[in-house]
């Protein structure tokens, strides 16, 4: 395993702040999702929801496809008019042809598969970029939590305990650029969010963002194999 | 007699216009029968076809001619329904070598004067289809909205879209697959098994001979009905209870509730269906396999297709399960099409798809609703 980066190649493009704080139809992480995806591409959303994000996408012209493992999510999506098929990330993704997407998004799920190397290796099979964000469990108040209260952190946005929590595979943000620099795959760009889906805009060494990102976001494409 | 001169509307094709079928045989003359329910727009943009299912037929929403009872689909068709007849105008036509008015060997045959019985030709989902696609061009429909069918008719909604992508804007196969899998061949035989050991079966000839195979499709009947149903739906339905009786009999009597609604379910379908009918409709469903037409590639059958399908299966149907339905899906995804599916939870079976089960009838009505929008479809049936 390679020594991770000494920093991140963060995007000082990020749309501001301000914008997020705006009270809007669509939530600040989807308006962040939806503006590193260009115009008119094919999408597949992995865990798609209620498919707020799948409409938000498709009132860009996006041609959207999703995947949710729930059935009232199914069905919310559908009454949506959203091209959406219920499954799971962990065992439907391989049934998916290689190339058939532009990006394959998974928001906040990445955590919840059995096997997040096979998933994230998959989900770059089918798509020539994809888009991951996660809860970075190395944010302050995770640590402080263990450190200090000597339990499982919970927060307000992964407010489940240890034994009902579907979050099976937590990571920080160390740990999936780890994962990346393994499979090789290359980080096009990379946001830190903090708790209200705000990208962090100051500059700082890449243990801050692990420190103080709430989420990582994530836009990745394939390193072409060299033989 | 229904097979002959239904009450339905009929439409008829000479030998000018043949339906070509698989085996190779051109049927003409031939007739289709059909009813119809609500009305077609000005730009006839808002034809539903319904496929009806192995023992169904054209009466979806209307009483029953043969039986009295209401049309087999009145949970989904209707006013406010789903398919809702206030805003689409629903086809829905017997099948080629049914026994309620179209052409099959229950018909009588022009050349000979007496009914085809097994004179007449095998018979396959495509060909059904066909003379379905002929039948839509005699109405003067170019493009229909949407082809909805469960089961069989799921099976001839998949046809549709393979044979003629361009002319289904939308597609709702339910509990269905795009080939009839070994188990289901085998149900399938055992049940022509039963309808050709009966004597009074007579080698298909026992409509001259006075006879009809009652207990062989019976039988059939008794045998494909329980495929149709779940461990769970019978145990809750019936459990062991006995039938109008405190202690068994020590007799072949049918002491149990569950045999008694065996019995009744074999014998009330005797009255209204042709045996030879069963066994021609249970072939072309063992014949089924789109990807067989497409050099084993199922992606190939819908790829570039532009109709938006939504494919739905039910938890407990073991006959055609939730993976049959999953493989289509990943068949359709493969061939880039616009799909959604939804699996409903139920214990009640294949049977699910014609039963109340509001949460099928959620997925139903949110997704023709909105491929109604996408066809600028309203209300009325007319232009917003």
């Amino acid at each position: 395993m390679s020594v991770p980066q000494p920093t991140l190649p963060l995007d000082d493009s990020a749309p501001s702040r301000k914008r997020y704080r705006q009270k809007g139809r669509y939530r600040g992480d989807h308006l962040l999702l939806a503006e590193m995806i260009e115009p008119n591409s094919k999408v597949l959303d992995v865990g798609c929801g209620d498919g707020d994000l799948l409409q938000l996408l498709e009132t860009r012209g996006v041609d959207g496809r999703g995947i949710e493992l729930s059935r009232e999510g199914v069905n919310h999506c559908v009454a949506k008019g959203l091209a959406v098929v219920q499954g799971d990330a962990d065992t439907d993704l391989v049934n998916y042809p290689d190339d058939a997407f532009d990006y394959v998004i998974l928001s906040q799920t990445l955590q919840a598969t059995r096997q997040p190397k096979a998933v994230l290796e998959n989900l770059l099979r089918i798509g020539s970029r994809a888009i991951v964000s996660f809860p970075n469990f190395g944010h302050w108040k995770m640590r402080l939590q263990l450190l200090v209260g000597g339990h499982m952190p919970r927060t307000e946005n992964l407010p489940a305990t240890w034994y009902d929590t579907p979050n099976i595979h937590f990571c920080t943000i160390k740990d999936f650029v780890q994962l990346c620099d393994e499979i090789n795959v290359k980080m096009e760009r990379s946001v830190a969010l903090d708790l209200y889906g705000r990208p962090l805009r100051f500059n700082a060494p890449w243990w801050f963002w692990n420190m103080f990102g709430e989420q990582g976001v994530f836009l990745l494409s394939r390193v072409e194999k060299t033989k | 007699m229904e097979a002959d001169h239904p009450t339905s509307q009929v439409a008829t094709f000479g030998s000018d216009q043949p339906l070509q079928l698989d085996c190779g045989i051109d049927l003409a003359p031939f007739q289709i029968a059909y009813q119809t329910y609500g009305e077609l727009n000005a730009g006839k943009s808002n034809a539903i076809l319904v496929c009806h299912a192995l023992t169904g037929d054209q009466h979806v929403a209307n009483v029953h001619p043969v039986t009295g009872k209401p049309g087999w689909w009145v949970t989904l068709v209707g006013p406010g329904k789903p398919l809702d007849t206030d805003k689409y105008f629903i086809i829905c036509s017997n099948v080629i070598g049914g026994c309620m008015g179209s052409t099959g060997p229950a018909s009588t045959n022009p050349a000979t004067g007496t009914v085809w019985g097994l004179d007449f030709p095998v018979i396959t989902i495509p060909d059904m289809v066909r003379a379905q696609a002929m039948l839509i061009d005699r109405l003067g429909i170019d493009t229909l909205f949407s082809v909805v069918g469960g089961s069989m008719g799921g099976m001839q909604v998949l046809q549709w879209c393979a044979a003629y992508p361009r002319r289904v804007f939308s597609a709702l196969p339910i509990a269905c697959s795009t080939r009839h899998s070994a188990q289901n061949i085998a149900f399938h035989e055992l049940g022509r098994q039963a309808v050709m050991a009966d004597p009074d079966w007579r080698d298909g000839r026992y409509v001259e001979q006075g006879t009809h195979p009652h207990r062989g499709l019976g039988v059939a009947r008794m045998a494909a009905h329980i495929t149709y149903l779940s461990d769970a739906a019978l145990h809750r339905k019936f459990g062991r209870r006995m039938q109008d009786r405190e202690l068994p009999t020590f007799s072949f009597d049918a002491d149990f509730q569950v045999e008694s609604y065996l019995r009744h379910q074999g014998s009330s379908f005797v009255e209204r269906f042709d045996a030879n009918s069963y066994l021609y409709l249970t072939r072309a469903m063992d014949y089924f396999d789109i990807a067989a037409d497409h050099d084993g590639v199922l992606a190939a059958a819908f790829r570039g297709t532009r109709t938006r399908f939504c494919v739905v299966s039910f938890t407990s149907d073991w006959l055609f399960p939730t993976s049959e339905s999953r493989a289509t899906v990943h068949a359709l995804n493969a061939g880039g099409a616009r799909v959604s599916f939804a699996e409903i939870e139920t214990d009640r079976g294949h049977d699910a798809f014609l039963l109340d089960v509001p949460e099928f009838f959620d997925i139903a009505h949110a997704f023709l609703e909105s491929a109604g929008h996408s066809r600028g479809l309203t209300a009325a049936g007319e232009l917003r």
